[in-house]
């Protein structure tokens, strides 16, 4: 196999997860142990709305914490990524919790899901 | 202070900003002493009214992108218009403390 159809297999795999998951979060480490401060933050503040998230933890796989910032046009993690579409990293997520965004949005997606 | 004042002279140049910090806090983090991996910006700018979270942020890993794909790590941005600085009372939030994952990467 190249490397070519490799890259091509993981920007496959990293779509389908953006769109299989309404609610999406790129991080470092485990929602119960993030490995990261940014990470760490950045999932207190999704968990604390309180709906279903999905999570791919990028140290434990490798090929994607190379090639999502690619993809995201967006170099560095955590990513939160709702209804496909980036939200943001650390600074962007902290701003919406603290102004209440981000809850909204998270709870109307969440909504919106189970329909 | 190579990086810090490369990212600065950048940022000075891209945005006229009314306000700029970029602090290096590579000290917070698991790396060798006076390392330039880790750094935290507050940029107060006009350039970006109307530009939403997302794509101001793109904008600037763009402008950074040589140093992101070298020694810097980590790069906490604060961005916000003249208006939105003021309504927050001049303040940004202070990063967050390190938890060693770039420890246990292996990598500085």
């Amino acid at each position: 196999m190249s490397s070519d159809t490799q890259t091509g297999d993981i920007m496959d795999t990293i779509r389908e997860q953006i769109e299989n998951n309404s609610i999406l979060l790129y991080m470092k480490g485990s929602p119960n142990q993030p490995q990261c401060g940014f990470s760490a933050q950045t999932v207190q503040a999704v968990m604390a709305c309180g709906e279903r998230f999905a999570y791919v933890d990028v140290l434990s796989n490798p090929d994607i914490r190379s090639n999502l910032p690619k993809y995201a046009n967006w170099p560095t993690f955590p990513q939160l990524w709702v209804n496909g579409e980036l939200v943001g990293g650390c600074d962007i997520v902290m701003e919406m919790a603290e102004s209440g965004e981000l809850q909204t949005l998270i709870k109307e997606t969440a909504t919106g899901s189970e329909a | 202070m190579v990086v810090q004042q490369d990212i600065e002279a950048r940022l000075r140049a891209a945005l006229q900003p009314a306000h700029l910090e970029v602090v290096n806090e590579s000290h917070m983090h698991s790396v060798p002493p006076n390392s330039e991996t880790h750094f935290r910006v507050v940029a107060v700018s006009d350039s970006f009214d109307g530009e939403r979270k997302v794509a101001r942020h793109q904008r600037i890993y763009q402008l950074l992108a040589a140093q992101m794909q070298g020694p810097v790590h980590a790069l906490a941005l604060h961005l916000y218009t003249p208006d939105e600085w003021r309504a927050r009372d001049e303040q940004s939030r202070q990063s967050p403390d390190c938890l060693g994952g770039s420890k246990a990467e292996g990598r500085g």
